[in-house]
């Protein structure tokens, strides 16, 4: 083939390394979204909470994904240490995806329930009280600030707008259900569970309840990280039956 | 004839100002309206950077006619090149410090700015985009001129290019430190910051293009090829990965359109390529020219360098997957990754090769000067880790690999060793040519940079090398129970010393950095060189070389 005529016009280069570039991209993810198979529901899986999601915009603020991946692979050990490999439907709400792609620190997928909130709380103070040959930065100043929720029904609305079955009930209390999942025993929380089905509802950060509490930060990260990897019951779930929800 | 180019002198200065107007008032709004404190400061400083250029467009009218018997354009080039410098500084030294903080951790003080998880977005920022990315920006517009003996088109446009960029930077990384992030490897910056980046990369291809078509040569240089490749492909990238929905256009927070699956199959599309379009073929780019200008050799296949750079870009952009082997990811597609990763080895060592023996016949010049050294070592890094890379992206191998410390090593050794030694061998090129100097205020001092350097990448890649491999082997290490032998705190400690070993290499490759910015610097004021004598006729400026101007006798 005469290779000049690439040579000698800049746009029909341009043009011919556009064609060429594109073709491996399209191959791979445009299939994604419509083979069925990609993501194969599963019984368990919502959107996350208010205060979860919250929990999760600052867990994304302080870049823990550089540390911490949130994806097991299909691997025997890993499954031992952190358990069931992760299921592509139990990302499919989260805006950006976290799977990491290093292990400075554990796999976080389903750190949820493996610790108390005590420990949790301790540990994001002073990674080394709890855990003395830890290498993670210190995090005080989470339980020391407030949560800024003053935009999370624009937050639900926006990934509403991208897919997430938010109904407009769930955003239009949003604001109530982030001071509910703090407030155990009230009948906000009530409300809550039955939007959010396997909500953890109690003061994370350990300072105690009562009326007229503002979450902290900490309270939303705590929310967030108990409840990581606890939506789908894996006693139930078989990986190669159906698992429809 | 001149009443056109007063016309579009005219033209040329009405839309910089409408530009700056554009961009001023956006920065007025943030920083009136902007719902978070640091938009509001970011508001100011693009405020103040549309008034500073503003004001400089309005006290220097374009005269286009004049501008155009000046020769090449070389202004913008000339601050790329101090960015480059500048910013690689700071990049290797944030990356320093994060080396250091995993060694230490009270180094990071429990403060927010201050803590690993916002640093290091600004470090691999830093390096990439504003050390790699000037690198980039002012070697293709030096090159693109001078294989096409043509001037850059425009005045403000090749500024807008160069300055856009670094306003981009700064926005990019104050947001970092206050937590403003997307949260996705190397596309950390927020919606606005990647619009911004976008406009600027926009007028960068244009520039480019624009300087093609003046070509007074027939034939488009293969170095433009690569460039050309490179500017595109990081457009298509970075938009599409970047597609996002702001939840307040007066505020900082968006959410990516692709979640989950897809959004990580999206992400490591673009990671991977900002390996293989931005730190590849726009670095091959730099190759091919400036290997053969210092070696005074030609390229060594013409052919060689077609299949080079249509397999080299028709394969890279395959190879995503194999960030996510084992993952939710379709095997399908993970099997595609793996597969097209480990083509990618032919057409890299392809490069390679046609890198390397476009010294022939010039192979003395390893030894007597150390800036064809700088660049020739790089290659020869390029060659390593595109040989290693492929070799992990097999999935056997990345079981053990990923996640893990290997693959930080596999990345220092393609960007200390090709990104980083091939940049500092053309700086060293670019500074005399540019600044129109007899040579490099010293090469006894590039000696030491490439020295240093040299120790540091050693240092560093193999300790990643123990550091990974000893991780991953103890995370899937059993007793003879059955159970898992090693807790993962366990698995922490064994990290201890292979991490103060990096970091040591790291002091290493900053100080090699800090020499190189006090080389350019004395270059640069115009500092008589100490070793002249010792620098080829080709360290000079072109139009000081023997030949050019009669030697003084010896």
């Amino acid at each position: 083939m005469n290779h000049a005529i690439f040579e000698r016009n800049s746009i029909i280069l341009l043009i011919g390394a556009l064609i060429v570039v594109s073709i491996g991209g399209i191959v791979e993810i445009a299939p994604l979204f419509y083979v069925q198979s990609t993501i194969e529901k599963v019984q368990g899986m919502r959107p996350y909470s208010p205060l979860e999601l919250a929990g999760r915009d600052i867990y994304v603020r302080e870049g823990c994904y550089n540390c911490h991946s949130q994806m097991i692979r299909s691997l025997r050990d890993e499954v031992e240490r952190y358990g069931h490999y992760s299921l592509a439907a139990e990302s499919m709400y989260d805006y950006p995806f976290q799977w990491g792609s290093k292990r400075t620190g554990p796999d976080l997928a389903r750190v949820g329930g493996k610790y108390s909130d005590a420990w949790h709380t301790e540990h994001m103070r002073d990674p080394r009280s709890v855990v003395p040959a830890s290498i993670m930065p210190g995090y005080p100043f989470l339980d020391r600030t407030l949560l800024d929720y003053s935009n999370i029904s624009k937050r639900m609305k926006a990934l509403k707008e991208l897919g997430v079955p938010y109904s407009d009930e769930m955003i239009a209390s949003a604001d109530k259900d982030i001071v509910a999942q703090i407030s155990p025993d009230t009948k906000d929380a009530k409300a809550l569970v039955a939007r959010y089905p396997k909500a953890q509802v109690r003061k994370f950060d350990g300072q105690p309840a009562a009326e007229n509490v503002e979450p902290t930060e900490l309270d939303a990260v705590i929310a967030y990280l108990q409840m990581l990897g606890t939506l789908v019951d894996f006693t139930k779930f078989d990986a190669s039956g159906p698992n429809l929800r | 004839m001149q009443d056109v180019l007063d016309e579009r002198s005219g033209l040329s200065d009405s839309l910089a100002l409408i530009s700056a107007a554009i961009i001023g008032a956006i920065g007025l709004l943030f920083a009136l309206a902007g719902e978070e404190e640091i938009l509001r400061l970011q508001g100011l400083i693009m405020l103040a950077a549309a008034v500073a250029a503003g004001f400089y467009v309005v006290t220097h009218p374009t005269n286009l006619r004049q501008e155009k018997r000046s020769g090449y354009f070389d202004g913008p080039i000339r601050v790329a090149t101090i960015a480059c410098v500048f910013w690689g500084v700071i990049g290797f030294l944030v990356g320093d410090i994060l080396a250091w903080q995993l060694s230490f951790p009270a180094l990071n003080f429990d403060l927010p700015w201050t803590n690993f998880g916002r640093l290091r977005p600004v470090h691999t920022s830093a390096v990439i985009f504003a050390f790699g990315g000037n690198a980039l920006i002012a070697t293709s517009l030096y090159v693109v001129q001078r294989t096409s003996q043509a001037r850059l088109p425009g005045k403000w446009a090749p500024w807008f290019v160069v300055w856009g960029y670094q306003l981009f930077i700064v926005i990019a990384a104050s947001g970092y430190l206050m937590g403003v992030t997307q949260g996705k490897e190397y596309a950390e910056p927020e919606w606005y910051a990647d619009i911004l980046l976008t406009v600027v990369w926009v007028a960068y291809l244009l520039v480019f293009l624009g300087t093609l078509k003046d070509r007074q040569e027939p034939h488009i240089y293969v170095a433009n090829w690569f460039f050309l490749g490179f500017i595109v492909t990081v457009a298509m990238l970075h938009i599409v990965n970047n597609l996002a929905l702001p939840v307040s256009f007066l505020g900082t927070l968006s959410y990516p359109l692709f979640p989950g699956v897809q959004g990580a199959m999206t992400q490591w599309w673009y990671g991977h390529n900002a390996v293989g379009f931005f730190l590849t073929a726009g670095f091959l780019g730099i190759m091919y020219y400036f290997i053969p200008k210092r070696a005074e050799r030609p390229v060594y296949s013409y052919r060689l360098s077609i299949v080079h750079f249509w397999s080299l870009i028709f394969l890279y952009i395959w190879a995503g997957p194999h960030h996510l082997h084992y993952t939710a990811l379709p095997e399908w597609a993970q099997t595609l990754g793996m597969t097209f990763s480990i083509m990618l080895w032919m057409p890299s060592w392809g490069g390679m090769i046609n890198g390397l023996m476009t010294l022939s016949g010039a192979w003395d010049k390893l030894r007597t000067d150390p800036v064809i050294r700088l660049l020739v070592v790089s290659v020869a890094f390029y060659g390593m880790s595109t040989f290693e890379g492929p070799l992990m992206s097999i999935k056997e191998v990345n079981s053990l690999s990923h996640y893990t410390d290997w693959t930080i090593g596999h990345v220092h050794s393609g960007a200390l060793g090709w990104v980083g030694m091939i940049t500092f061998g053309a700086v060293y090129c670019l500074v005399p040519w540019l600044w129109k100097r007899q040579g490099l205020y010293s090469m006894k001092l590039v000696e030491w940079h490439f020295w240093l350097a040299m120790i540091g990448i050693v240092l560093y890649i193999s300790s990643m090398w123990v550091a990974g491999i000893t991780q991953g082997l103890m995370w899937r290490a059993y007793d003879r129970l059955g159970f898992l032998k090693y807790s993962f705190i366990e698995t922490v400690e064994a990290m201890h010393w292979p991490y103060v070993i990096r970091a040591t290499g790291g002091v290493l490759f900053l100080l090699g950095g800090l020499i190189m910015a006090y080389n350019v610097w004395r270059t640069i004021r115009g500092d008589q060189p100490v070793d002249v004598r010792d620098q080829p006729a080709v360290a000079a400026a072109p139009e000081l070389r023997p030949g050019v101007v009669a030697m003084p006798a010896e």
